[in-house]
């Protein structure tokens, strides 16, 4: 049976071929996010073996052993001023610990963020300003920090001085003894670029920056004079590091500061690496699970079509004494050769698209270090397991149907078209499966939250429907094709026929077409979705927002509460209005209030007042939203007790109450973003405010004068890299902006299910072509020439292609629709838009589709040499 | 316009005498070198307008070889074939599949029918693929005579073999073809479905005047047409008019015999 299986592949090579080129595709996707994981991982692991490498104790301060909650300002430590970070950790500290036994050597650092202005002014990677790392080189025995080898100039040894890794340097375009302009928290500094050193930290290699101060210089910027955020211990030979690790401990203080293992710190660390690239393994794999579900499709109509055609074939081997199982054996060792063949090739093609993978990611935002190719066992293994058992097991199905064939069939001359079995099984299991996957979506779409439970219930849902509509797409094919029918028809005769043909085995189409479908129904719920929520940030971005700047700190550290004069007195600028935040409880509620300028904010910010006006709001006086005031029932004239919530960077804040403050409500507005739930003077909000700066500036140019302002604006404000002054359309852009990367990744993810479903309409085209090669023969003999062959062949290719469209555009608009209200809380200005521009693309994409796939077996059956197809059997 | 030709003034009565189709020098060679085989060797013969002319001869004789490029259904390697006025080794694909559909019907041993179309769209077929709407009296005529009014709309899989034949023929006529050429029509069938279809090619001929070519090797089959033409080794070599079965079979056996005996 083996040689028989073996004969029979190599015998139908052309037909097995998209079969084949369907798993290798699938199973290319399985090994290359496979290999990419292992790689990714790898490269992690590194990174981190490298960044650990002698660590016997890694002290760190900001977390006591025991306790998880950071420190607050005055618990024991010196607080730093200009408002450093307070740390547990100083040279004392580091010095008893160097004096313990079996401690070779400490290295004490400190850590923190600075943000390039590039050598043309731009700020370099602002907008990540968490990955722009500052720290302290150490000279170490030798002079030189062995973290970062020098590759120019020298080592920073003075306050004026610093230095930068090679990468980062080239990208602001500084050489050494520039002047670089920087900033950490706030106003711009200047420093003398002496040296540019090397590094492997990963978050610099992915696209972050590497500042490096003497560390006297690092702890007046970051902490304060003597203090370190870590205390990094290397072991004697020999020494007992958990021991050792105990021993630190014991010289730390009770509260802010801890001290962990080596190992432990490792462990924990690739248990992290392992957390992440498993993530993304399993969403990159579920993707492929995708595109080897599309392929089942093929294999299945493949082999039904193979035994269909090899019937008498079959029927003959039966007669001469083969047993119904060596029947389907033989057909599952077929399709088994098959996949064995498809997955090695597949594999190799998976190690180029984890090669590609790679740089795909970085640019969508990932960070990921760069490493060598890793190719663990499990990935080949795995990747050929994968692509033979989808195949066998597709192929069972139709090699079932083989086995019940006769053997008498050898005789029946003609005897080759299958009666057409019953659709009654299906049209009810497919009814009952819809009608359930509909019953539960619509339930969905009563439901308000995205929490677990819900998302899992969403997609049971839409995979019932999905499953329900694959089964009926038989069922729905005859009314949809005729409908198509009507416009093909205009084609003549060669239109009809592909309407007929299309229509002739309502299973085949159905199962061309879903493999279409799927990919499509999955494509149009993330645009549907997609196009939604980008629509509601959009809106969100600029609700209320009637400014044509907004500007801020792009870490996140606020604004001198100057900035919104020294905006206001630049030509041009008819108003600027500062913006701060505090969070207060008041009558049992949660509630956040913005403190502006009175006087200002009417022209920066669209308010609709329902009682009182934004003239009424002055120091303890505030206008609260309508939302608000209906939550904690208040009304014009009623004085609150709010408790504001103290800031400075401590989210710990119930044990704050302490600062109670008597606000009058005088005025109601309706909610908007751009004032939250009360609005009052920025002098009652600021002492409360989380960095007891401004969150920023909103601007209203003159009419006519907002083109330019920006750079004046900037000019006006020192010009720190950190300053981030955004137009309208770039709130616009931050808010959804992201998001477009995002969807065009899983765009593109799912092209790959795409793709496959194409070559599934090749395939069964080519493959009905050949079925009906003398049907093709007579229509020559009688008088359709080849063009009209071939307008037929490509007619039916984009009816099948349509139909399958329309299902899936069908199916993933009404599951993005009922899906769409899990997002109400999260996102209040959700509303279920369809992209019509993007749907009516997919059609269009699908009629291409349908006409590129049939340029192959279009040119086949227009070049069927006449005679030898008539007198065909 | 073949279009005009064959809408408006085709004969209802036998037509004059004369050439619907002949062939002058007509050869035919597969292949090259060693695996050169000649199927059609210097033929000429034509066949009369508005006759009934059976072409006989035993297997590998060339007698489908003669049929096909007398169809324009493959080429000529030399000499010459011609319907009516048409040179048919002058023309290329389209123009021969334009011939084709146009001035010639068909009738294969099987697999005549488009299973998808019911037996009204299958007749129509040939005028649907030319875009012409079809003679209403004349559908109904050759309807009639092949007696199919009741089963126009069935689908070739729920129609007998003998009926499946008779749409066959039914399509062959129903565009008033120049020539029809049928290739062993009763080749599937059993004898009554045979004669019974053979009974309307023959009426067909002598009662609506059309031209039919049939390659037979039945002589039963044979002795329906009006003259009988014999082909052995690629050559023509007898004919014989008015033909009975007993007629036929005795001259198959002479050429046999002396087939063997050179």
């Amino acid at each position: 049976m083996l040689r028989t299986a073996l004969r029979n592949v190599l015998a139908h090579k052309a037909r097995l071929m998209m079969t084949a080129l369907a798993v290798l595709l699938g199973v290319a996707f399985v090994s290359g996010t496979l290999v990419f994981g292992d790689t990714t991982a790898n490269a992690f692991r590194n990174a981190s073996t490298q960044s650990l490498k002698g660590v016997a104790v890694a002290v760190q301060a900001g977390e006591s052993a025991g306790d998880e909650a950071p420190v607050s300002p005055g618990a024991g430590t010196a607080a730093g001023k200009d408002g450093g970070r307070p740390s547990a950790l100083d040279a004392a500290l580091a010095q008893k610990i160097r004096a313990l036994p079996g401690v070779d050597s400490v290295r004490p650092t400190v850590n923190g963020q600075a943000t390039l202005a590039g050598k043309d002014g731009r700020p370099v990677n602002a907008d990540s300003s968490w990955q722009n790392l500052a720290t302290n080189y150490l000279p170490g025995k030798d002079g030189k920090d062995s973290r970062f080898p020098l590759k120019e100039g020298r080592a920073p040894a003075a306050e004026g001085e610093l230095a930068l890794d090679a990468t980062t340097a080239e990208k602001a375009g500084y050489r050494v003894g520039d002047t670089v302009r920087f900033a950490t928290d706030g106003p711009a500094l200047t420093k003398k670029l002496v040296g540019i050193v090397t590094t492997d930290d990963p978050r610099v290699t992915a696209g972050g920056t590497l500042t490096l101060f003497d560390t006297t210089t690092a702890q007046k910027l970051f902490l304060a004079p003597g203090r370190f955020d870590a205390i990094a211990v290397a072991a004697k030979p020999g020494a007992d590091e958990r021991a050792l690790t105990a021993q630190v401990q014991s010289l730390l203080p009770a509260k802010g500061a801890r001290a962990t293992s080596g190992a432990d710190l490792a462990a924990e660390q690739s248990r992290q690496i392992a957390e992440n690239t498993t993530r993304l393994t399993k969403a990159l794999l579920g993707f492929a699970g995708i595109a080897l579900f599309v392929g089942v499709f093929i294999i299945v109509n493949t082999f039904t079509m193979l035994i269909a055609q090899r019937s008498r074939e079959i029927a003959l081997l039966r007669a001469v004494g083969a047993s119904r199982r060596q029947v389907v054996r033989s057909v599952l060792i077929e399709a088994a050769l098959v996949g064995l063949g498809a997955s090695a090739a597949g594999f190799a093609l998976g190690l180029g698209i984890a090669t590609a993978l790679h740089p795909l990611l970085s640019t969508g935002g990932a960070e990921l270090p760069d490493g060598p190719l890793v190719v663990s066992p499990t990935a080949p293994l795995a990747s050929l397991a994968v692509g033979v058992a989808v195949t066998v097991l597709a192929a069972w199905l139709p090699s079932r149907r083989a086995a019940k064939i006769a053997p008498v069939a050898v005789l029946s001359s003609a005897g080759l078209a299958p009666p057409a079995r019953s659709l009654k099984v299906r049209t009810v299991l497919g009814t009952l499966l819809t009608g359930l996957g509909v019953a539960v979506m619509l339930y969905v779409s009563t439901l308000r939250t995205s929490k677990e439970t819900n998302l899992m219930t969403a997609m049971l849902g839409g995979a019932l429907t999905l499953c329900g509509m694959i089964v009926l797409a038989p069922l729905l094919s005859r009314p949809l094709i005729t409908l198509a029918g009507k416009v093909t028809a205009r084609f003549g005769v060669s239109g009809k026929l592909a309407k007929e043909n299309a229509l002739r085995n309502p299973r085949r189409t159905a199962a061309t077409s879903s493999a279409l479908m799927i990919g499509l129904t999955l494509i149009t719920g993330l645009a549907v979705g997609g196009y939604s929520t980008q629509r509601a940030l959009d809106e969100e971005a600029t609700q209320g927002l009637a400014a044509d700047y907004k500007v801020s700190n792009s870490a996140y550290r606020g604004l001198e509460t100057a900035a919104a004069d020294d905006i206001a007195e630049l030509p041009g600028v008819a108003a600027a209005a500062p913006v701060a935040s505090a969070n207060f409880d008041a009558q049992g509620v949660f509630a956040t209030i913005t403190g502006t300028d009175p006087k200002t904010f009417g022209r920066a910010a669209d308010l609709t007042f329902q009682a009182g006006s934004l003239r009424d709001v002055g120091p303890g006086r505030i206008a609260v939203s309508d939302q608000f005031a209906r939550q904690a029932g208040l009304h014009v004239g009623d004085t609150i007790d709010a408790d504001m919530h103290t800031g400075g960077g401590t989210p710990n804040t119930k044990n704050n109450k302490n600062n109670k403050k008597k606000l009058t409500v005088v005025a109601v507005y309706a909610k908007t973003r751009a004032a939250y739930d009360a609005l009052g003077a920025v002098a009652d909000v600021l002492p409360s405010a989380e960095t007891h700066k401004l969150d920023n500036v909103l601007v209203k140019a003159e009419p006519g004068k907002a083109a330019g302002l920006e750079q004046k604006i900037r000019q006006a404000l020192g010009n720190s890299p950190l300053l981030k002054v955004q137009t309208r359309e770039q709130l616009i852009k931050a808010g959804s902006g992201s998001m477009t990367t995002v969807l065009n990744m899983l765009y593109g993810l799912l092209a790959m299910a795409v793709v496959i479903a194409v070559l599934g309409v090749v395939n069964t085209l080519a493959m009905s072509v050949f079925e009906r090669t003398r049907e093709i023969g007579m229509l020559r003999a009688i008088g359709l020439d080849r063009s009209g062959i071939r307008q037929m062949v490509r007619l039916e290719s984009v009816v099948i292609s349509l139909f399958g469209a329309l299902l899936g555009i069908g199916t993933g608009t009404f599951l993005a629709w009922a899906a769409g209200s899990l997002t109400t809380a999260s996102m209040p200005l959700y509303e279920t838009v369809l992209p019509w521009a993007k749907l009516g693309l997919f059609l269009a994409l699908a009629l291409l589709i349908g006409v590129l796939a049939a340029i192959w077996p279009a040119r086949r059956a227009a070049r069927l040499n006449m005679l030898r197809a008539i007198q065909a059997h | 316009m073949p279009q005009a030709a064959s809408t408006t003034a085709v004969p209802q009565a036998p037509a004059p005498a004369g050439a619907a189709a002949y062939a002058t020098g007509l050869s035919k060679i597969y292949g090259a070198g060693e695996t050169r085989v000649v199927a059609l060797d210097s033929v000429s013969v034509e066949f009369g307008r508005g006759r009934f002319t059976a072409i006989m001869g035993p297997s590998g004789s060339g007698k489908s070889t003669l049929m096909h490029c007398m169809a324009g259904l493959d080429t000529i390697s030399a000499g010459s074939a011609r319907i009516g006025d048409t040179e048919l080794s002058r023309l290329g694909d389209r123009q021969l599949t334009r011939l084709r559909r146009d001035k010639i019907g068909f009738i294969f041993q099987a697999f005549n029918l488009l299973p998808t179309l019911n037996a009204i769209e299958n007749i129509t077929l040939p005028m649907d693929i030319a875009g012409r709407t079809p003679d209403q009296d004349w559908l109904d005529l050759v309807v009639g005579t092949v007696g199919l009014a009741e089963r126009l709309r069935h689908r070739p899989s729920q129609l007998s073999g003998g009926q499946q034949q008779r749409v066959a023929v039914a399509r062959a006529l129903a565009s008033r073809p120049e020539i029809i050429f049928a290739d062993e029509p009763t080749g599937n069938l059993d004898s009554r479905s045979g004669a019974e279809v053979l009974g309307f090619l023959r009426d067909s001929v002598r009662e609506l005047g059309q031209t039919i070519v049939m390659v037979t090797h039945d002589p039963v089959a044979a002795a329906y047409a009006d003259r009988v033409v014999f082909l052995a080794d690629g050559r023509l070599i007898d004919e014989l008019p008015a033909p009975t079965a007993e007629d036929v079979l005795d001259r198959m056996r002479r050429f046999e015999t002396t087939g063997r005996t050179c």
